[in-house]
Protein backbone atom coordinates (compact mmCIF):
# COMPACT_ATOMS: atom_id res chain seq x y z
CA UNK A 1 0.00 0.00 0.00
CA UNK A 2 1.40 3.44 -0.90
CA UNK A 3 2.57 5.74 1.92
CA UNK A 4 0.99 9.13 2.58
CA UNK A 5 3.60 11.04 0.58
CA UNK A 6 2.99 8.81 -2.42
CA UNK A 7 -0.75 9.42 -2.12
CA UNK A 8 -0.13 13.16 -1.98
CA UNK A 9 2.11 13.00 -5.04
CA UNK A 10 -0.52 11.05 -6.90
CA UNK A 11 -3.15 13.62 -5.90
CA UNK A 12 -1.03 16.42 -7.34
CA UNK A 13 -0.69 14.50 -10.58
CA UNK A 14 -4.45 13.85 -10.64
CA UNK A 15 -5.04 17.61 -10.32
CA UNK A 16 -2.80 18.19 -13.33
CA UNK A 17 -4.73 15.52 -15.25
CA UNK A 18 -8.04 17.17 -14.40
CA UNK A 19 -6.89 20.62 -15.49
CA UNK A 20 -5.35 19.36 -18.72
CA UNK A 21 -8.37 17.19 -19.61
CA UNK A 22 -10.95 19.95 -19.27
CA UNK A 23 -8.66 22.56 -20.85
CA UNK A 24 -8.09 20.48 -23.97
CA UNK A 25 -11.81 20.20 -24.81
CA UNK A 26 -12.80 23.50 -23.19
CA UNK A 27 -15.54 21.74 -21.26
CA UNK A 28 -16.09 19.54 -18.26
CA UNK A 29 -16.29 20.00 -14.50
CA UNK A 30 -13.00 20.87 -12.79
CA UNK A 31 -14.33 22.37 -9.52
CA UNK A 32 -15.95 19.30 -7.96
CA UNK A 33 -13.28 17.07 -9.48
CA UNK A 34 -10.46 18.97 -7.76
CA UNK A 35 -12.39 19.01 -4.51
CA UNK A 36 -12.63 15.21 -4.48
CA UNK A 37 -9.11 14.39 -5.72
CA UNK A 38 -7.81 13.33 -2.29
CA UNK A 39 -10.92 11.23 -1.64
CA UNK A 40 -10.63 9.32 -4.94
CA UNK A 41 -6.92 8.73 -4.48
CA UNK A 42 -7.40 7.47 -0.93
CA UNK A 43 -10.37 5.33 -1.98
CA UNK A 44 -8.72 3.58 -4.91
CA UNK A 45 -5.16 3.40 -3.51
CA UNK A 46 -5.87 2.50 0.08
CA UNK A 47 -9.43 2.19 1.34
CA UNK A 48 -11.06 -0.19 -1.12
CA UNK A 49 -10.24 -3.88 -1.28
CA UNK A 50 -9.96 -4.39 -5.05
CA UNK A 51 -9.19 -7.39 -7.21
CA UNK A 52 -5.94 -7.00 -9.08
CA UNK A 53 -7.19 -8.39 -12.37
CA UNK A 54 -9.69 -5.54 -13.01
CA UNK A 55 -12.44 -8.10 -13.66
CA UNK A 56 -15.80 -6.36 -13.85
CA UNK A 57 -18.05 -9.15 -12.52
CA UNK A 58 -18.55 -7.23 -9.28
CA UNK A 59 -17.90 -10.28 -7.12
CA UNK A 60 -15.34 -10.66 -4.34
CA UNK A 61 -14.20 -7.04 -4.08
CA UNK A 62 -15.35 -3.66 -2.83
CA UNK A 63 -17.32 -1.65 -5.37
CA UNK A 64 -17.60 2.07 -5.98
CA UNK A 65 -20.43 4.03 -7.62
CA UNK A 66 -20.13 7.67 -8.63
CA UNK A 67 -23.57 9.23 -8.48
CA UNK A 68 -22.57 12.81 -9.34
CA UNK A 69 -21.19 11.74 -12.69
CA UNK A 70 -20.17 15.22 -13.80
CA UNK A 71 -16.95 14.93 -11.79
CA UNK A 72 -15.81 12.37 -14.34
CA UNK A 73 -12.35 13.99 -14.79
CA UNK A 74 -11.19 12.96 -11.31
CA UNK A 75 -12.84 9.54 -11.69
CA UNK A 76 -11.13 8.86 -15.04
CA UNK A 77 -7.76 10.13 -13.87
CA UNK A 78 -7.76 7.96 -10.74
CA UNK A 79 -9.08 4.91 -12.60
CA UNK A 80 -6.35 5.27 -15.22
CA UNK A 81 -3.62 5.87 -12.68
CA UNK A 82 -4.86 2.85 -10.70
CA UNK A 83 -4.40 0.65 -13.77
CA UNK A 84 -7.94 0.21 -15.08
CA UNK A 85 -7.03 1.57 -18.52
CA UNK A 86 -4.01 3.27 -20.14
CA UNK A 87 -3.22 6.74 -18.77
CA UNK A 88 -2.78 7.98 -22.35
CA UNK A 89 -6.49 7.47 -22.90
CA UNK A 90 -7.12 10.54 -20.73
CA UNK A 91 -6.18 12.41 -23.90
CA UNK A 92 -9.52 11.37 -25.41
CA UNK A 93 -11.75 12.84 -22.69
CA UNK A 94 -15.01 14.15 -24.23
CA UNK A 95 -13.77 13.60 -27.78
CA UNK A 96 -15.83 11.79 -30.40
CA UNK A 97 -15.42 7.99 -30.38
CA UNK A 98 -13.90 8.08 -26.89
CA UNK A 99 -14.74 5.72 -24.04
CA UNK A 100 -14.29 8.71 -21.74
CA UNK A 101 -17.70 10.27 -22.26
CA UNK A 102 -18.57 13.61 -20.68
CA UNK A 103 -20.41 11.67 -18.00
CA UNK A 104 -19.36 8.10 -17.15
CA UNK A 105 -21.03 5.26 -18.98
CA UNK A 106 -20.78 1.50 -19.32
CA UNK A 107 -21.79 1.78 -22.95
CA UNK A 108 -18.26 1.56 -24.28
CA UNK A 109 -17.05 -0.86 -21.61
CA UNK A 110 -14.57 1.45 -19.95
CA UNK A 111 -13.04 -0.68 -17.17
CA UNK A 112 -13.93 0.56 -13.70
CA UNK A 113 -17.29 2.10 -14.58
CA UNK A 114 -20.22 -0.07 -13.57
CA UNK A 115 -23.22 2.19 -14.22
CA UNK A 116 -23.95 5.33 -16.19
CA UNK A 117 -24.37 8.46 -14.10
CA UNK A 118 -24.99 12.08 -14.88
CA UNK A 119 -28.69 12.46 -14.44
CA UNK A 120 -28.53 13.03 -10.70
CA UNK A 121 -30.00 11.19 -7.76
CA UNK A 122 -29.85 7.59 -8.94
CA UNK A 123 -26.50 6.40 -7.64
CA UNK A 124 -27.44 5.66 -4.05
CA UNK A 125 -30.25 3.34 -5.15
CA UNK A 126 -27.89 1.59 -7.55
CA UNK A 127 -25.25 1.20 -4.84
CA UNK A 128 -27.86 -0.20 -2.46
CA UNK A 129 -28.92 -2.73 -5.09
CA UNK A 130 -25.32 -3.84 -5.49
CA UNK A 131 -25.02 -4.05 -1.70
CA UNK A 132 -28.12 -6.25 -1.51
CA UNK A 133 -26.67 -8.55 -4.15
CA UNK A 134 -23.44 -8.80 -2.14
CA UNK A 135 -25.46 -10.03 0.81
CA UNK A 136 -27.31 -12.58 -1.36
CA UNK A 137 -23.94 -13.77 -2.69
CA UNK A 138 -22.49 -14.00 0.85
CA UNK A 139 -19.84 -11.56 -0.34
CA UNK A 140 -18.60 -9.65 2.70
CA UNK A 141 -17.07 -6.81 0.69
CA UNK A 142 -18.40 -3.27 0.90
CA UNK A 143 -20.08 -0.91 -1.52
CA UNK A 144 -18.98 2.74 -1.63
CA UNK A 145 -20.77 5.60 -3.30
CA UNK A 146 -20.20 9.32 -3.75
CA UNK A 147 -22.84 12.03 -4.08
CA UNK A 148 -22.82 15.79 -4.37
CA UNK A 149 -24.43 17.79 -1.60
CA UNK A 150 -26.57 19.68 -4.09
CA UNK A 151 -27.53 16.30 -5.52
CA UNK A 152 -29.39 15.55 -2.29
CA UNK A 153 -32.07 17.92 -3.60
CA UNK A 154 -33.15 15.04 -5.89
CA UNK A 155 -35.99 13.24 -4.13
CA UNK A 156 -34.93 9.75 -5.12
CA UNK A 157 -32.04 10.03 -2.66
CA UNK A 158 -34.49 10.18 0.20
CA UNK A 159 -36.34 7.11 -1.07
CA UNK A 160 -32.99 5.33 -1.03
CA UNK A 161 -31.95 6.73 2.35
CA UNK A 162 -35.25 5.52 3.85
CA UNK A 163 -34.95 2.13 2.18
CA UNK A 164 -31.38 1.53 3.33
CA UNK A 165 -32.13 2.07 7.00
CA UNK A 166 -35.47 0.25 6.84
CA UNK A 167 -33.77 -2.79 5.38
CA UNK A 168 -30.59 -2.69 7.47
CA UNK A 169 -28.30 -2.38 4.48
CA UNK A 170 -25.13 -2.12 6.57
CA UNK A 171 -22.56 -2.98 3.91
CA UNK A 172 -22.65 0.43 2.25
CA UNK A 173 -20.68 3.62 2.88
CA UNK A 174 -22.26 6.56 1.05
CA UNK A 175 -20.13 9.68 1.04
CA UNK A 176 -21.59 13.13 0.53
CA UNK A 177 -19.23 15.72 -0.93
CA UNK A 178 -20.11 18.68 1.23
CA UNK A 179 -18.58 21.51 -0.75
CA UNK A 180 -21.55 23.80 -0.27
CA UNK A 181 -21.70 24.74 -3.95
CA UNK A 182 -23.86 23.92 -6.95
CA UNK A 183 -24.25 25.36 -10.45
CA UNK A 184 -26.33 28.40 -9.56
CA UNK A 185 -24.49 29.33 -6.37
CA UNK A 186 -24.03 28.11 -2.83
CA UNK A 187 -26.34 25.30 -1.76
CA UNK A 188 -27.71 27.61 0.92
CA UNK A 189 -28.67 30.15 -1.73
CA UNK A 190 -30.17 27.66 -4.18
CA UNK A 191 -32.10 25.47 -1.77
CA UNK A 192 -31.09 25.40 1.88
CA UNK A 193 -30.92 21.78 3.00
CA UNK A 194 -30.63 22.39 6.72
CA UNK A 195 -28.71 19.98 8.89
CA UNK A 196 -27.72 17.11 6.61
CA UNK A 197 -26.14 15.15 9.45
CA UNK A 198 -29.34 15.35 11.49
CA UNK A 199 -31.37 14.31 8.47
CA UNK A 200 -29.30 11.17 7.84
CA UNK A 201 -29.39 10.32 11.53
CA UNK A 202 -33.13 10.86 11.68
CA UNK A 203 -33.48 8.41 8.79
CA UNK A 204 -31.52 5.82 10.80
CA UNK A 205 -28.01 6.07 9.34
CA UNK A 206 -24.71 6.14 11.17
CA UNK A 207 -22.90 9.36 10.24
CA UNK A 208 -19.15 9.89 10.22
CA UNK A 209 -17.85 13.41 9.62
CA UNK A 210 -14.57 14.17 7.89
CA UNK A 211 -14.01 17.85 8.46
CA UNK A 212 -10.79 18.03 6.45
CA UNK A 213 -11.95 16.36 3.27
CA UNK A 214 -8.89 17.55 1.35
CA UNK A 215 -6.44 16.05 3.82
CA UNK A 216 -5.34 12.50 2.94
CA UNK A 217 -4.61 11.52 6.56
CA UNK A 218 -7.99 12.80 7.72
CA UNK A 219 -9.74 10.91 4.92
CA UNK A 220 -7.94 7.66 5.71
CA UNK A 221 -8.79 8.00 9.40
CA UNK A 222 -12.41 8.92 8.79
CA UNK A 223 -12.99 6.19 6.23
CA UNK A 224 -11.39 3.62 8.57
CA UNK A 225 -13.85 4.73 11.20
CA UNK A 226 -16.71 4.46 8.69
CA UNK A 227 -15.58 0.96 7.74
CA UNK A 228 -15.54 -0.05 11.40
CA UNK A 229 -19.20 0.95 11.67
CA UNK A 230 -20.39 -1.28 8.83
CA UNK A 231 -21.96 -4.62 9.64
CA UNK A 232 -23.86 -3.21 12.58
CA UNK A 233 -27.34 -3.13 11.12
CA UNK A 234 -27.21 0.46 9.87
CA UNK A 235 -26.07 2.08 6.64
CA UNK A 236 -23.10 4.43 7.01
CA UNK A 237 -22.90 7.97 5.66
CA UNK A 238 -19.68 9.96 5.46
CA UNK A 239 -20.02 13.73 5.37
CA UNK A 240 -16.87 14.84 3.57
CA UNK A 241 -16.26 18.56 3.87
CA UNK A 242 -14.26 19.61 0.84
CA UNK A 243 -13.31 22.81 -0.92
CA UNK A 244 -14.46 22.98 -4.49
CA UNK A 245 -11.51 23.65 -6.80
CA UNK A 246 -9.03 22.61 -4.12
CA UNK A 247 -5.36 22.95 -5.03
CA UNK A 248 -5.79 25.72 -7.59
CA UNK A 249 -6.14 28.93 -5.60
CA UNK A 250 -8.28 30.90 -8.05
CA UNK A 251 -10.74 28.02 -8.40
CA UNK A 252 -11.32 27.60 -4.67
CA UNK A 253 -14.31 28.65 -2.54
CA UNK A 254 -16.57 29.46 -5.49
CA UNK A 255 -19.12 27.74 -7.70
CA UNK A 256 -17.68 29.58 -10.73
CA UNK A 257 -15.60 26.58 -11.80
CA UNK A 258 -18.34 24.00 -11.45
CA UNK A 259 -18.56 23.47 -15.18
CA UNK A 260 -16.01 25.80 -16.73
CA UNK A 261 -12.61 24.99 -18.21
CA UNK A 262 -9.49 27.13 -17.66
CA UNK A 263 -8.03 29.13 -20.57
CA UNK A 264 -4.37 28.78 -21.56
CA UNK A 265 -3.07 31.22 -18.95
CA UNK A 266 -5.24 29.80 -16.22
CA UNK A 267 -4.09 26.29 -17.10
CA UNK A 268 -0.46 27.38 -16.90
CA UNK A 269 -1.05 28.94 -13.49
CA UNK A 270 -2.94 25.87 -12.24
CA UNK A 271 -0.16 23.57 -13.40
CA UNK A 272 2.47 25.85 -11.85
CA UNK A 273 0.71 25.42 -8.50
CA UNK A 274 0.77 21.62 -8.97
CA UNK A 275 4.18 20.53 -10.22
CA UNK A 276 4.41 17.27 -12.13
CA UNK A 277 5.03 14.24 -9.89
CA UNK A 278 4.38 10.91 -11.62
CA UNK A 279 4.55 12.31 -15.14
CA UNK A 280 1.85 13.81 -17.37
CA UNK A 281 -0.05 11.55 -19.76
CA UNK B 1 -60.74 -21.52 -40.68
CA UNK B 2 -58.74 -22.52 -37.65
CA UNK B 3 -60.52 -21.72 -34.39
CA UNK B 4 -59.33 -21.42 -30.82
CA UNK B 5 -61.03 -22.40 -27.59
CA UNK B 6 -61.05 -20.40 -24.41
CA UNK B 7 -60.06 -22.93 -21.77
CA UNK B 8 -61.24 -20.61 -19.00
CA UNK B 9 -60.71 -16.89 -18.67
CA UNK B 10 -57.82 -15.78 -16.49
CA UNK B 11 -55.91 -12.56 -15.91
CA UNK B 12 -52.53 -12.17 -17.57
CA UNK B 13 -51.06 -10.78 -14.35
CA UNK B 14 -51.69 -14.18 -12.78
CA UNK B 15 -49.73 -15.69 -15.66
CA UNK B 16 -46.87 -13.41 -14.64
CA UNK B 17 -47.21 -14.52 -11.03
CA UNK B 18 -47.19 -18.19 -12.05
CA UNK B 19 -44.13 -17.65 -14.24
CA UNK B 20 -42.33 -15.91 -11.41
CA UNK B 21 -43.19 -18.78 -9.06
CA UNK B 22 -41.68 -21.19 -11.57
CA UNK B 23 -38.54 -19.08 -11.93
CA UNK B 24 -38.17 -19.03 -8.17
CA UNK B 25 -37.76 -22.78 -8.26
CA UNK B 26 -35.56 -23.03 -11.33
CA UNK B 27 -33.30 -19.95 -11.32
CA UNK B 28 -31.67 -18.93 -8.06
CA UNK B 29 -30.42 -15.67 -9.55
CA UNK B 30 -33.94 -14.36 -10.08
CA UNK B 31 -34.88 -11.72 -7.50
CA UNK B 32 -38.13 -9.77 -7.34
CA UNK B 33 -38.90 -6.21 -6.26
CA UNK B 34 -42.29 -4.67 -5.71
CA UNK B 35 -43.52 -1.17 -4.89
CA UNK B 36 -46.40 -1.94 -2.53
CA UNK B 37 -48.52 -3.92 -5.00
CA UNK B 38 -47.70 -7.55 -4.22
CA UNK B 39 -51.30 -8.71 -4.42
CA UNK B 40 -52.07 -6.80 -7.60
CA UNK B 41 -48.97 -8.18 -9.31
CA UNK B 42 -49.56 -11.74 -8.00
CA UNK B 43 -46.09 -11.87 -6.49
CA UNK B 44 -47.34 -13.41 -3.21
CA UNK B 45 -46.09 -16.91 -4.00
CA UNK B 46 -42.59 -15.81 -4.88
CA UNK B 47 -42.43 -13.73 -1.73
CA UNK B 48 -43.64 -16.59 0.45
CA UNK B 49 -41.31 -19.15 -1.10
CA UNK B 50 -38.21 -16.96 -1.39
CA UNK B 51 -38.37 -14.18 1.19
CA UNK B 52 -34.61 -13.65 0.96
CA UNK B 53 -34.90 -12.92 -2.76
CA UNK B 54 -37.95 -10.67 -2.48
CA UNK B 55 -37.59 -6.93 -1.90
CA UNK B 56 -40.54 -4.80 -0.84
CA UNK B 57 -39.42 -1.27 -1.63
CA UNK B 58 -42.54 0.60 -0.61
CA UNK B 59 -44.13 3.35 -2.69
CA UNK B 60 -40.83 4.41 -4.23
CA UNK B 61 -40.68 3.32 -7.85
CA UNK B 62 -37.62 5.39 -8.78
CA UNK B 63 -35.64 3.72 -6.02
CA UNK B 64 -36.97 0.33 -7.13
CA UNK B 65 -35.76 0.66 -10.72
CA UNK B 66 -32.29 1.89 -9.76
CA UNK B 67 -32.00 -0.75 -7.00
CA UNK B 68 -32.78 -3.37 -9.64
CA UNK B 69 -30.07 -1.95 -11.90
CA UNK B 70 -27.57 -2.22 -9.04
CA UNK B 71 -28.63 -5.75 -8.18
CA UNK B 72 -27.56 -6.98 -11.60
CA UNK B 73 -23.97 -6.15 -10.61
CA UNK B 74 -22.90 -9.44 -9.09
CA UNK B 75 -25.21 -11.54 -11.24
CA UNK B 76 -28.81 -11.22 -10.05
CA UNK B 77 -31.73 -11.03 -12.49
CA UNK B 78 -34.21 -8.55 -10.99
CA UNK B 79 -37.90 -8.55 -11.89
CA UNK B 80 -39.62 -5.32 -10.84
CA UNK B 81 -43.37 -5.23 -10.35
CA UNK B 82 -45.83 -2.36 -10.33
CA UNK B 83 -48.58 -0.93 -12.55
CA UNK B 84 -47.57 -0.12 -16.13
CA UNK B 85 -47.98 3.61 -15.54
CA UNK B 86 -45.65 3.58 -12.53
CA UNK B 87 -43.28 1.16 -14.33
CA UNK B 88 -42.62 3.53 -17.21
CA UNK B 89 -43.67 7.17 -17.21
CA UNK B 90 -42.97 7.69 -13.54
CA UNK B 91 -39.46 6.24 -13.78
CA UNK B 92 -38.46 6.97 -17.35
CA UNK B 93 -35.16 8.60 -16.47
CA UNK B 94 -34.18 5.82 -14.08
CA UNK B 95 -34.90 3.23 -16.77
CA UNK B 96 -33.15 5.31 -19.41
CA UNK B 97 -29.88 5.93 -17.55
CA UNK B 98 -29.49 3.11 -15.03
CA UNK B 99 -31.11 0.28 -16.99
CA UNK B 100 -31.17 0.87 -20.77
CA UNK B 101 -28.09 3.05 -21.28
CA UNK B 102 -26.19 1.00 -18.71
CA UNK B 103 -27.41 -2.20 -20.43
CA UNK B 104 -28.49 -3.84 -17.20
CA UNK B 105 -30.30 -7.16 -17.11
CA UNK B 106 -33.49 -5.84 -15.49
CA UNK B 107 -36.97 -7.17 -16.26
CA UNK B 108 -39.56 -4.41 -15.88
CA UNK B 109 -42.85 -6.23 -15.34
CA UNK B 110 -45.87 -4.01 -15.72
CA UNK B 111 -49.42 -4.93 -14.85
CA UNK B 112 -52.71 -3.06 -15.31
CA UNK B 113 -51.59 -1.77 -18.71
CA UNK B 114 -54.05 -0.06 -21.02
CA UNK B 115 -57.68 0.82 -20.47
CA UNK B 116 -58.70 -2.51 -18.95
CA UNK B 117 -57.50 -1.44 -15.53
CA UNK B 118 -61.01 -0.03 -15.58
CA UNK B 119 -62.64 1.92 -12.81
CA UNK B 120 -59.54 3.61 -11.36
CA UNK B 121 -59.48 5.84 -14.42
CA UNK B 122 -56.82 7.59 -16.44
CA UNK B 123 -54.35 8.34 -13.63
CA UNK B 124 -53.74 4.61 -13.33
CA UNK B 125 -54.31 3.54 -16.92
CA UNK B 126 -51.54 4.03 -19.44
CA UNK B 127 -51.77 4.05 -23.23
CA UNK B 128 -48.30 5.42 -23.89
CA UNK B 129 -46.02 2.82 -22.29
CA UNK B 130 -45.19 0.77 -25.40
CA UNK B 131 -44.02 3.93 -27.10
CA UNK B 132 -41.96 5.06 -24.14
CA UNK B 133 -40.25 1.70 -23.83
CA UNK B 134 -39.71 0.88 -27.49
CA UNK B 135 -37.88 4.18 -28.01
CA UNK B 136 -35.17 3.17 -25.55
CA UNK B 137 -32.16 1.68 -27.37
CA UNK B 138 -31.63 -1.94 -26.41
CA UNK B 139 -35.00 -2.40 -24.71
CA UNK B 140 -37.05 -5.48 -25.61
CA UNK B 141 -40.82 -4.88 -25.44
CA UNK B 142 -43.23 -7.78 -24.94
CA UNK B 143 -47.03 -7.76 -24.60
CA UNK B 144 -48.35 -11.33 -24.34
CA UNK B 145 -51.98 -12.15 -25.08
CA UNK B 146 -53.24 -14.49 -22.37
CA UNK B 147 -52.44 -16.25 -19.11
CA UNK B 148 -50.48 -19.13 -20.62
CA UNK B 149 -48.45 -16.89 -22.88
CA UNK B 150 -47.68 -14.42 -20.11
CA UNK B 151 -46.43 -17.25 -17.94
CA UNK B 152 -44.24 -18.55 -20.77
CA UNK B 153 -42.95 -15.05 -21.55
CA UNK B 154 -42.05 -14.43 -17.90
CA UNK B 155 -39.98 -17.60 -17.85
CA UNK B 156 -38.38 -16.83 -21.23
CA UNK B 157 -37.19 -13.32 -20.37
CA UNK B 158 -35.08 -14.64 -17.49
CA UNK B 159 -32.97 -16.41 -20.10
CA UNK B 160 -32.62 -13.29 -22.23
CA UNK B 161 -29.60 -11.13 -21.37
CA UNK B 162 -30.59 -7.46 -21.39
CA UNK B 163 -33.39 -5.12 -20.34
CA UNK B 164 -36.97 -6.20 -21.03
CA UNK B 165 -40.34 -4.48 -20.66
CA UNK B 166 -43.07 -7.08 -20.06
CA UNK B 167 -46.60 -5.66 -20.29
CA UNK B 168 -49.71 -7.40 -19.05
CA UNK B 169 -53.11 -6.61 -17.57
CA UNK B 170 -55.68 -6.85 -14.86
CA UNK B 171 -58.94 -8.33 -16.24
CA UNK B 172 -59.76 -11.96 -16.85
CA UNK B 173 -59.48 -12.60 -20.57
CA UNK B 174 -59.75 -15.69 -22.75
CA UNK B 175 -56.96 -18.21 -22.19
CA UNK B 176 -56.44 -20.01 -25.46
CA UNK B 177 -52.74 -20.52 -26.20
CA UNK B 178 -51.09 -23.85 -25.27
CA UNK B 179 -50.19 -24.41 -21.64
CA UNK B 180 -46.82 -25.91 -22.53
CA UNK B 181 -45.79 -23.37 -25.18
CA UNK B 182 -42.18 -22.33 -25.61
CA UNK B 183 -41.97 -18.55 -25.84
CA UNK B 184 -39.60 -17.23 -28.46
CA UNK B 185 -38.83 -13.52 -28.07
CA UNK B 186 -39.26 -11.64 -31.35
CA UNK B 187 -41.13 -14.43 -33.16
CA UNK B 188 -44.62 -13.60 -34.40
CA UNK B 189 -47.17 -16.37 -34.03
CA UNK B 190 -49.31 -17.19 -37.01
CA UNK B 191 -52.76 -18.03 -35.63
CA UNK B 192 -55.15 -18.07 -38.59
CA UNK B 193 -54.48 -18.38 -42.32
CA UNK B 194 -56.28 -15.92 -44.56
CA UNK B 195 -56.05 -14.26 -47.95
CA UNK B 196 -58.05 -10.99 -47.87
CA UNK B 197 -56.64 -9.05 -44.94
CA UNK B 198 -53.90 -9.40 -42.32
CA UNK B 199 -54.75 -8.62 -38.71
CA UNK B 200 -51.76 -8.23 -36.42
CA UNK B 201 -52.66 -7.83 -32.77
CA UNK B 202 -50.88 -7.67 -29.45
CA UNK B 203 -51.91 -8.31 -25.85
CA UNK B 204 -55.61 -8.43 -25.01
CA UNK B 205 -56.49 -7.55 -28.61
CA UNK B 206 -55.29 -10.92 -29.94
CA UNK B 207 -58.43 -12.73 -28.75
CA UNK B 208 -60.51 -9.89 -30.15
CA UNK B 209 -58.72 -10.36 -33.48
CA UNK B 210 -59.65 -14.04 -33.48
CA UNK B 211 -63.28 -13.13 -32.77
CA UNK B 212 -63.12 -10.58 -35.57
CA UNK B 213 -61.70 -13.17 -37.99
CA UNK B 214 -64.68 -15.45 -37.21
CA UNK B 215 -67.14 -12.63 -37.87
CA UNK B 216 -65.35 -11.69 -41.07
CA UNK B 217 -65.36 -15.31 -42.17
CA UNK B 218 -69.13 -15.38 -41.82
CA UNK B 219 -69.22 -12.38 -44.16
CA UNK B 220 -67.06 -14.24 -46.65
CA UNK B 221 -63.86 -12.36 -45.83
CA UNK B 222 -60.75 -14.43 -45.19
CA UNK B 223 -58.62 -12.81 -42.48
CA UNK B 224 -55.12 -13.84 -41.49
CA UNK B 225 -54.41 -13.36 -37.78
CA UNK B 226 -50.93 -12.90 -36.36
CA UNK B 227 -50.09 -12.57 -32.68
CA UNK B 228 -47.30 -10.04 -32.27
CA UNK B 229 -46.31 -10.61 -28.64
CA UNK B 230 -42.93 -8.94 -29.15
CA UNK B 231 -43.23 -5.37 -30.35
CA UNK B 232 -39.47 -4.86 -30.22
CA UNK B 233 -37.66 -6.50 -31.86
CA UNK B 234 -40.51 -6.77 -34.35
CA UNK B 235 -40.84 -9.81 -36.61
CA UNK B 236 -40.65 -7.78 -39.83
CA UNK B 237 -40.47 -10.84 -42.02
CA UNK B 238 -43.73 -12.36 -40.77
CA UNK B 239 -45.56 -9.09 -41.40
CA UNK B 240 -44.12 -8.53 -44.88
CA UNK B 241 -44.81 -12.13 -45.85
CA UNK B 242 -48.44 -11.91 -44.76
CA UNK B 243 -49.26 -8.63 -46.51
CA UNK B 244 -47.57 -9.91 -49.64
CA UNK B 245 -50.42 -12.41 -49.69
CA UNK B 246 -53.31 -10.27 -48.38
CA UNK B 247 -52.42 -6.78 -49.63
CA UNK B 248 -53.73 -4.91 -46.58
CA UNK B 249 -53.36 -4.87 -42.81
CA UNK B 250 -55.10 -3.97 -39.57
CA UNK B 251 -53.05 -3.45 -36.43
CA UNK B 252 -54.79 -3.85 -33.07
CA UNK B 253 -53.51 -2.87 -29.65
CA UNK B 254 -54.65 -1.50 -26.30
CA UNK B 255 -52.48 1.60 -26.70
CA UNK B 256 -52.37 5.00 -28.32
CA UNK B 257 -51.92 4.77 -32.09
CA UNK B 258 -49.03 7.19 -31.58
CA UNK B 259 -46.02 5.17 -30.52
CA UNK B 260 -47.61 1.76 -30.49
CA UNK B 261 -47.45 -1.49 -32.44
CA UNK B 262 -49.27 0.08 -35.40
CA UNK B 263 -46.58 2.68 -35.91
CA UNK B 264 -43.85 0.04 -35.75
CA UNK B 265 -45.70 -2.00 -38.38
CA UNK B 266 -46.22 1.10 -40.53
CA UNK B 267 -42.47 1.77 -40.49
CA UNK B 268 -41.70 -1.79 -41.59
CA UNK B 269 -44.23 -1.59 -44.41
CA UNK B 270 -43.30 1.91 -45.53
CA UNK B 271 -39.68 0.89 -45.95
CA UNK B 272 -40.28 -2.59 -47.37
CA UNK B 273 -43.71 -2.91 -48.91
CA UNK B 274 -46.10 0.06 -48.75
CA UNK B 275 -49.49 -1.39 -47.81
CA UNK B 276 -52.87 0.09 -46.82
CA UNK B 277 -53.17 -0.04 -43.02
CA UNK B 278 -55.90 0.72 -40.50
CA UNK B 279 -55.17 1.26 -36.81
CA UNK B 280 -57.28 -0.19 -34.01
CA UNK B 281 -55.86 1.80 -31.12
CA UNK B 282 -56.81 4.77 -29.00
CA UNK B 283 -56.82 8.10 -30.79
CA UNK B 284 -54.40 10.34 -28.87
CA UNK B 285 -56.51 10.36 -25.75
CA UNK B 286 -56.44 9.51 -22.06
CA UNK B 287 -58.80 6.87 -20.73
CA UNK B 288 -61.47 7.23 -18.04
CA UNK B 289 -63.38 5.24 -15.43
CA UNK B 290 -65.66 2.42 -16.51
CA UNK B 291 -65.75 -1.35 -16.76
CA UNK B 292 -63.11 -2.86 -19.03
CA UNK B 293 -65.75 -3.96 -21.55
CA UNK B 294 -67.39 -0.52 -21.60
CA UNK B 295 -64.04 1.16 -22.13
CA UNK B 296 -62.96 -1.18 -24.90
CA UNK B 297 -66.27 -0.54 -26.65
CA UNK B 298 -66.19 3.23 -26.18
CA UNK B 299 -62.56 3.56 -27.32
CA UNK B 300 -62.97 1.15 -30.22
CA UNK B 301 -60.69 -1.64 -29.09
CA UNK B 302 -62.79 -4.79 -29.53
CA UNK B 303 -63.65 -7.32 -32.22
CA UNK B 304 -66.35 -5.04 -33.71
CA UNK B 305 -63.81 -2.31 -34.21
CA UNK B 306 -61.39 -4.76 -35.83
CA UNK B 307 -64.12 -5.98 -38.22
CA UNK B 308 -64.91 -2.40 -39.24
CA UNK B 309 -61.24 -1.61 -39.74
CA UNK B 310 -60.75 -4.77 -41.84
CA UNK B 311 -63.68 -3.89 -44.10
CA UNK B 312 -62.37 -0.35 -44.48
CA UNK B 313 -58.81 -1.38 -45.31
CA UNK B 314 -59.90 -3.98 -47.86
CA UNK B 315 -61.66 -1.19 -49.78
CA UNK B 316 -58.37 0.73 -49.93
CA UNK B 317 -56.49 -2.08 -51.68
Amino acid sequence: MPNTQELKDLTTQVRRDILRMVHKVNSGHPGGSLGCAEFFVALYQDIMDRKEDFEMDGIGEDLFFLSNGHISPVYYSVLARSGFFPVDELNTFRLINSRLQGHPTTHDHLPGVRIASGSLGQGMSVALGAAQTKKLNNDSHLVYSLHGDGELQEGQNWEAIMYAAGNNVDNIISTIDLNGQQIDGSTDDVLPMGNIKAKFEAFGWTVVEINEGNNIEAILKGMAEAKSKTGQGKPVCVLLKTVMGNGVDFMMHTHAWHGKAPNDDQLAEGLRQNPETLGDY
Amino acid sequence: MKTYTNTGSKDTRSGFGAGLTELGKTNENVVALCADLIGSLKMDDFKANHPERFFQVGIAEANMISLAAGMTIGGKIPFTGTFANFSTGRVYDQIRQSVAYSDKNVKICASHAGLTLGEDGATHQILEDIGLMKMLPGMTVINPCDYNQTKAATIAIAEHEGPVYLRFGRPKVANFTPEDQKFEIGKALHLVDGTDVTIVATGHLVWEALEAAKALNEKGISAEVINIHTIKPLDDEAIIKSVTKTGCIVTAEEHNFLGGLGESVARVLATNKPTPQEFVATNDTFGESGTPAQLMEKYGLNSHAIVKAAEAVIKRK
